[in-house]
């Protein structure tokens, strides 16, 4: 197996010096390639705070998270920036497509950022806007589309970067059932025929269902992590 | 290229906000440039009609003349330096002067005067002294008659009609005698009674007779088409003729009225200031709003993966697009109303406009069309800009991601 994430003893606390919050709790994870993740627990039990880690949106107070044989602490802030742009993509719970843009511009906002060809970005544009069924709303402004083609436009503008990983945060917690098992078709799809890596944080059953591993974290410690479709194997950690 | 689209776009998310800001940018530019406009017309007439009532915006005198106002400090006529300052591209007239003091008497009347030698053809082109004439007639062409004009107050201390005849005694070149009698032929108005009692015009050859003083003159007087290049075209004059010369603007001739005109243009430039302030503030005020509201989605954009650097430069983009649409707007209001001002100026009236006529000057405001106005103006705007935009820049140089991005 080709491991994508591994995360070693992983420590975030909170307010050090007023009142500590250890958010995540010496954490050792490892992802392979192609997995579709779910990190689950109550409200606080540092699911947002282990994804901002693993996504290099903040940086560990000791332990080491390495992504794709790069150690991410390690590096600088300009060099984060690049990195995330490079390998890894986000979906954010309140969809954050930039307003002023179409749906194709904010898709192609990514691809722009990495200077690639402007033809290769309308093609990939167009690739991607198929894969998430919505080729007749490519000009379509974000406040003229449901939450739900918000969403979908949001996975497409993380995927557009062909990310090593992709790191969803309750992706699904502002839209109707509808719209969230939509959702996940698309994602599971991606998952399964680019086998792009999925992790998702969530409360939401309907994504928990859907996931191949699920890892539960209890004041920032994982208090379990199960693997189901794949292996049907369940172990406690 | 799309990152101009992008902060373009920007701009445009606010429609009514954005307008409002423009707004208040147009306002203060149309403001400011009317103001700045009317004020440097003010100027300039006043300047205008100050130098032409005697100064010249320039003169040329023999070096230690001004120092030391005596005839023994006076110039041999050059042509040849005629030559080079007529040439001059700045200057549009120039008219030579003999200057001393005399004593003029009539029956048993004597006053203490000052006596000035003119070209007669020249003179009018500076000062327009053959308009002055209240009664009796200018000189002729070339006069060399001993005719003399006298303003009005002095002939009226002498009790001197125009026809008759005053007698000049004074001290002339190197001390020689000078005394000669002269015909009036006409007596001339000036608004300030310390030329209006005091002056005594000659034909230039007959007042360098009457001092003993042939072929010299004590002064160069320069007219131009503008004074804004006043000092440059000085200096270039003075290199053109050689260190035997002293060239004086009116500034220097004149200290009190440049300094009278520094301070007025300082007030008005503590309001512009003001002005400006104030629009500033409108325009932060705008600014933190923008910050505050768009923090999530800065962060979202870096956390995806645009650089802080690349954010801060459309953010630097959309606030000189902001400021630069505002200013242009204001400059292209403010060309119809300036030009209004200056095809019908301020135009006063009653006491004031006596006042101003007394003196000889017309009680007209002008505003000024110099486009140098309209680009300083738009450079403070852009500065003002500029100065603002650096709040959005240091605010995204401090972003950090999850702050920003916390619900």
């Amino acid at each position: 197996m080709d491991t994508i994430i591994d995360a070693h003893q992983v420590t975030k606390t909170y307010n050090p010096k007023a009142i500590p919050v250890m958010a995540v709790n010496d954490v050792h994870m490892h992802i392979e390639r192609g997995e579709f993740t779910a990190l689950v627990g109550p409200s606080g039990s540092g699911k947002t705070t282990l994804l901002n880690l693993i996504g290099g949106l903040d940086k560990p107070d000791t332990g080491s998270i390495v992504i794709h044989g790069t150690d991410i602490t390690r590096l600088s802030a300009n060099q984060l920036i690049d990195f995330r742009l490079r390998n890894i993509g986000f979906v954010f719970q309140a969809f954050n497509l930039i307003p002023v843009l179409s749906a194709r511009e904010n898709v192609e906002l990514i691809m722009q950022l990495q200077r690639a060809p402007k033809a290769e970005i309308r093609k990939r544009a167009a690739i991607l806007f198929d894969q998430i069924g919505l080729t007749d709303k490519m000009d379509t402004r974000p406040a003229q589309l449901s939450g739900g083609q918000q969403q979908r436009v949001a996975v497409a503008r993380a995927l557009a970067s062909r990310p090593q990983v992709v790191l969803a945060d309750e992706p699904t917690a502002n839209l109707d059932s509808k719209s969230a098992s939509n959702l996940l078709d698309i994602m599971s799809k991606l998952n399964r025929e680019e086998n792009m890596t999925f992790i998702f944080s969530t409360h939401d059953q309907r994504v928990i269902e859907r996931a191949r591993r699920v890892i539960t974290l209890v004041d920032g410690k994982i208090a379990s992590d199960t693997a189901r479709v794949d292996t049907s194997h369940r172990h406690d950690v | 290229m799309w990152l101009l689209k992008l902060a373009w776009k920007n701009l445009w998310r606010n429609r009514s906000r954005t307008l409002v800001t423009q707004s208040a940018i147009s306002f203060a530019v149309l403001l400011s440039v009317t103001t700045s406009s009317l004020q440097d017309g003010v100027f300039d007439h006043f300047v205008r009609n100050m130098v032409s009532y005697y100064s010249g915006y320039i003169q040329v005198h023999k070096v230690g003349y001004w120092e030391q106002q005596i005839l023994d400090n006076a110039a041999v006529r050059n042509t040849a330096v005629e030559s080079v300052i007529a040439n001059h591209p700045d200057v549009n007239a120039l008219a030579s002067r003999i200057e001393s003091y005399a004593l003029a008497s009539v029956d048993e009347i004597t006053k203490g005067c000052v006596v000035i030698g003119v070209e007669p053809d020249a003179e009018p082109q500076i000062t327009q002294l053959d308009q002055r004439v209240a009664s009796g007639r200018y000189f002729e062409h070339n006069d060399q008659r001993p005719v003399a004009l006298l303003s009005e107050g002095l002939a009226k201390r002498l009790q001197l009609p125009v026809g008759d005849t005053v007698i000049l005694i004074s001290q002339g070149y190197h001390g020689a005698m000078a005394a000669g009698k002269y015909r009036v032929i006409g007596l001339v108005r000036f608004g300030s009674p310390e030329l209006n009692d005091q002056v005594l015009y000659l034909p230039l050859p007959v007042a360098q007779a009457f001092f003993s003083a042939e072929n010299l003159v004590t002064s160069y007087v320069l007219s131009l088409a503008t004074d804004k290049n006043l000092e440059r075209t000085a200096a270039s004059i003075h290199r053109s003729i050689g260190q035997e010369y002293e060239v004086m603007t009116w500034k220097e001739m004149m200290p009190e009225v440049d300094q009278h005109i520094q301070t007025d243009k300082g007030t008005m430039y503590i309001i512009s200031g003001i002005l400006y302030l104030l629009i500033g503030f409108g325009i932060f005020g705008t600014l933190l709003m923008l910050m505050a509201e768009r923090k999530y989605e800065l962060g979202m954009l870096v956390a995806i993966g645009m650089k802080k650097q690349k954010l801060m430069v459309v953010l630097l983009i959309e606030s000189v697009l902001n400021v630069v649409v505002g200013c242009v707007a204001g400059m292209l209001a403010s060309v119809p109303v300036v030009w209004y001002l200056h095809v019908h100026p301020i135009r006063f009236s009653g006491e004031l406009a006596e006042a101003y006529q007394r003196f000889g000057f017309e009680p007209v405001f002008p505003a000024s069309t110099d486009g140098w106005l309209f680009v300083v103006q738009g450079i403070v705007v852009l500065a003002m800009g500029f100065l603002l935009s650096l709040y959005p820049l240091l605010k995204v140089w401090r972003l950090d991601v999850v702050t920003a991005m916390r619900k």
